[in-house]
C-alpha cells in the first residue's frame, strides 16, 4: 500500500492514488508487451531503429547549427582530430640514422660504422614526436568526435551554439534523464532479477537436456531485456560462424557491455574473477544452471590451473563455448592490443568475433580509472542509445609450426582488420603498468650495431 | 562533462603563445588538447612522471634526456607555455620565414636553436661544453650493454679529435655546429603536422 497516504490527510489524497495506480499499471503492460514479451521470443518491433534514424538527422542538424553559429561569431571551431596529428615515418632506426649521416658526410657510406654525433637527432625527432602524438595513450581515454550527439559529455564547442540548440538539448536533457533512464534501470532490475531467479530455480533441476535446454532460454530471454535495458541497437554479421561446443570465443574488449551483447545472441560459458557483492550473487546463481568458469582471486595468478579449467572445460562437447576477451582490459574502440596468449595454448579453435560501436550514439568505452562500475552504467543508461556492429569471423586453429604467441597475433589481426580498428603490438597493461625494459634494450642493440661491426659486439646473456 | 581542452585555454593566450612559437591556431588548441590528457595531476602542470607514462618515451634510449629538455634548470613542473616553447623547437622552417627581417629575434625553430636542443641534449651540466665524460655517459645511454667500455672510450676520443679545434679536449656548441654544418638540420630535427 502506498504509504503516502498517512502523510497527506485531504481528499484529494485518493485522487493522487487513484492516478497513480492507473499510470503504474499503463506503464508496465506497456513495458511488458513493447519490450519484455518480444525479449523473450527474441522478436523486434523495430522501434528502436527508427528512433536511431530520426537520432541520427538530429545530430546532423546540431552540428551544421554549431558550424554555423561558430561562423557568423567568427570563433575557431575545435576539430578533434581521433587520427594523428603529426607525420610519423615509417622507416626503422637503420635507414634513418644512415639517412642523417648521408646528408651530412661526405664519405662513402660503406664504409665501417663510426659514431657521427648527428645520431642524435634521431632519438631527440622520435622522442619528441611521441610526446606530441603516440599510439598508445589515446587508446585508453574515449574517442573524440567530429559530430555533436547533445550530450554535454562529448563535446568542447558546447558554449558555441543558438538559442534553439540550447532548448535542443535541454530538451533532450530532459527526454534522457526523466524518461528514458527510469525506463532502462527498471527494465535493467527486471532483467537480472528475473536472471538470478529463474537460473536459481533451473539450478533444482537434475543434469540433463532439459535442464540445458532451459538454462539457455532463461539465460537469451535475460540478456535481451538488458540489451533492450540499455537501448542497443546491435547488428550481427556472418552469423553462420557462430562459436559452436568445444571452442573459445574472443573478441576485442571495450566495456562489460561486450558480454551482454554477444550473450543475448548466442549461449555462452563466462570465464571470470569471482566478485562480492551484487555481482557475485549473479555469478554464484548464473553457475547453477550452466557450467560457467568463475576464479577465486588467488587462483587467477595461477597460470597452469587457469589453463586446465579451460582446457576441460573445452574437451567436454556438452559445454558452451568459452568467452574470453584476450586484451584483459577496456581499450577505447580505436584499436585492438596485446592478446594474452594463455587462451591460444589451449589446442581448441578459436572463435573471433569484432565488436565495432558507433560513438555517435554515445561512448560505451569503460574508463576505469575515470569511472567506477555504478558511474558507469548510469552515464551508460542516460545516453542516447548504443549501437554497435558484431562480426563472427571464421574459425580458427593453430597452425604447423606457429607458437601461441603468432597465433594470437594472427587472430588479432583478422579482428582488427574486420572491425576497422588498429592492430597494436602494445599491451593493454600498459593503462597502468610500467613498459618493460626489454623494448628499450632492443632499441639499444639495434643503434650499437649501426657503431662497431657485429662481430665486436658484446654477447648478452640469454635469460 | 563541463569545462574541457579549448574552454580552459583563452584566446588571448593563444595569441601569446602563437606569436611566441609560430604555431597555429589549430595546432595549439590540438597541443593543449594533448597537454591535458598527459596531465593526469590535474593541476595545469606537467611533471617528469607525466612524460615517463608515455610507452613510446619509456623505451627511447635518451628518454630521460629528452624529458629534461622540458624542465628549466632545477625545477620539477612545466607548464603549457614552456611545454610548447619546447616543442617549438621542432616545428618544421616555413620558406616564408627564411627571409625574416634579421632585426625579429630568432624564432625558436631556427637552425641554430634545433642544433642547440641537440647539444642539450648531449650537455649534461649544462655548462656550454660536451666534456669526454659527458659524451661517454650519453653514448653509454645509446647502446646500453652492448659495447664494451673500451671501444665505447675510443669512439668518444675519436669523435671529440675531430671536432674539437681549441684543444680543450671538449667539444664547444661552435665546434658542434662546425661539425654538424653539412647535415639537413631543417629537416632532421622537424616534426610535420598534419593540418
Amino acid at each position: 500500500q502506498l504509504s503516502f497516504k498517512t502523510l497527506f490527510f485531504n481528499p484529494f489524497d485518493n485522487l493522487v492514488c487513484i492516478l497513480l495506480g492507473i499510470s503504474f499499471t499503463v506503464w508496465f503492460t506497456l513495458l511488458l508487451v513493447f519490450i519484455i514479451v518480444p525479449a523473450i521470443f527474441g522478436v523486434s518491433f523495430g522501434i528502436r531503429r527508427l528512433y536511431m534514424k530520426t537520432l541520427l538527422k538530429l545530430f546532423e542538424w546540431a552540428t551544421l547549427r554549431i558550424e554555423r553559429g561558430a561562423k557568423e561569431n567568427n570563433h575557431l571551431l575545435y576539430k578533434p582530430y581521433s587520427n594523428a596529428i603529426i607525420a610519423k615515418e615509417p622507416t626503422s632506426l637503420e635507414e634513418e640514422i644512415k639517412e642523417i649521416r648521408r646528408s651530412g658526410s661526405n664519405r662513402d657510406l660503406n664504409s665501417a660504422p663510426e659514431f657521427e654525433m648527428s645520431d642524435i637527432f634521431y632519438f631527440a625527432r622520435r622522442g619528441v614526436a611521441s610526446i606530441m602524438d603516440d599510439e598508445v595513450t589515446k587508446r585508453f581515454s574515449a574517442e573524440e568526435l567530429e559530430s555533436w550527439n547533445l550530450l554535454t559529455r562529448s563535446n568542447n564547442n558546447f558554449h558555441y551554439i543558438s538559442l534553439r540548440l540550447t532548448v535542443l538539448w535541454g530538451l533532450g536533457l530532459l527526454i534522457r534523464y526523466s524518461f528514458l533512464l527510469p525506463l532502462r534501470v527498471t527494465l535493467a532490475f527486471t532483467g537480472v532479477g528475473l536472471l538470478v531467479f529463474l537460473t536459481c530455480v533451473i539450478g533444482l533441476l537434475p543434469n540433463g537436456r532439459l535442464k540445458n535446454f532451459l538454462s539457455q532460454k532463461v539465460h537469451l530471454m535475460c540478456y535481451r531485456i538488458c540489451v533492450r535495458a540499455l537501448t542497443a541497437i546491435i547488428t550481427y554479421h556472418d552469423s553462420e560462424n557462430k562459436p559452436k561446443n568445444g571452442g573459445i570465443c574472443v573478441a576485442n574488449h571495450t566495456s562489460p557491455i561486450d558480454v551482454i551483447i554477444l550473450a543475448s545472441d548466442g549461449c555462452y560459458a563466462m570465464v571470470g574473477q569471482i566478485h562480492g557483492g551484487l555481482m557475485g550473487v549473479i555469478q554464484r546463481s548464473m553457475v547453477k544452471a550452466c557450467p560457467h568458469i568463475w576464479f577465486e582471486r588467488s587462483e587467477v595468478k595461477d597460470r597452469h590451473l587457469v589453463a586446465k579449467r579451460l582446457s576441460d572445460h573445452v574437451e567436454d562437447k556438452s559445454k558452451l563455448p568459452i568467452l574470453i576477451f584476450p586484451e584483459g582490459t577496456c581499450i577505447n574502440n580505436t584499436s585492438v592490443m596485446m592478446f594474452k596468449k594463455g587462451s591460444f595454448e589451449i589446442g581448441a579453435t578459436v572463435y573471433p568475433v569484432a565488436i565495432k560501436y558507433d560513438p555517435r550514439f554515445g561512448d560505451a568505452f569503460w574508463n576505469s580509472s575515470k569511472f567506477g562500475m555504478v558511474n558507469y552504467l548510469l552515464r551508460m543508461m542516460s545516453s542516447w542509445a548504443i549501437v554497435c556492429s558484431v562480426w563472427y569471423l571464421p574459425p580458427m586453429s593453430r597452425e604447423e609450426g606457429e607458437d601461441a604467441c603468432q597465433f594470437a597475433n594472427r587472430v588479432k589481426a583478422a579482428i582488427a582488420r574486420q572491425g576497422g580498428l588498429v592492430d597494436l603490438l602494445w599491451d593493454g597493461g600498459l593503462k597502468r603498468g610500467k613498459v618493460k625494459d626489454t623494448f628499450k634494450e632492443e632499441q639499444q642493440k639495434l643503434y650499437s650495431k649501426m657503431l662497431v661491426a657485429l662481430p665486436l659486439l658484446k654477447p648478452i646473456a640469454h635469460r | 562533462m563541463g569545462s574541457r581542452a579549448s574552454t580552459l585555454l583563452r584566446d588571448e593566450e593563444i595569441e601569446e603563445i602563437k606569436k611566441e612559437t609560430g604555431f597555429s591556431h589549430s595546432q595549439i588548441t590540438r597541443l593543449y588538447s594533448r597537454f591535458t590528457s598527459l596531465d593526469k595531476g590535474e593541476n595545469g602542470t606537467l611533471s617528469r612522471e607525466d612524460f615517463q607514462r608515455i610507452p613510446e618515451l619509456a623505451i627511447n634510449p635518451l628518454g630521460d634526456r629528452i624529458i629534461n629538455a622540458f624542465f628549466p634548470e632545477g625545477e620539477d613542473q612545466v607548464n603549457f607555455r614552456g611545454f610548447m616553447r619546447t616543442l617549438a623547437h621542432f616545428r618544421p622552417i616555413e620558406d616564408n620565414e627564411k627571409s625574416k627581417n634579421a632585426a625579429v629575434s630568432e624564432p625558436l625553430n631556427s637552425r641554430t636553436n634545433k642544433l642547440m636542443f641537440a647539444f642539450r641534449l648531449y650537455d649534461l651540466d649544462r655548462d656550454d661544453k660536451i666534456s669526454r665524460d659527458e659524451l661517454l655517459q650519453v653514448l653509454r645511454m645509446m647502446v646500453g650493454v652492448n659495447i664494451s667500455d673500451d671501444q665505447l672510450g675510443s669512439i668518444a676520443d675519436r669523435t671529440i679529435q675531430e671536432a674539437d679545434t681549441n684543444g680543450d679536449n671538449s667539444i664547444s656548441f661552435n665546434e658542434f655546429i662546425k661539425v654538424l654544418e653539412k647535415v639537413d638540420v631543417e629537416q632532421k630535427m622537424s616534426i610535420r603536422f598534419l593540418h
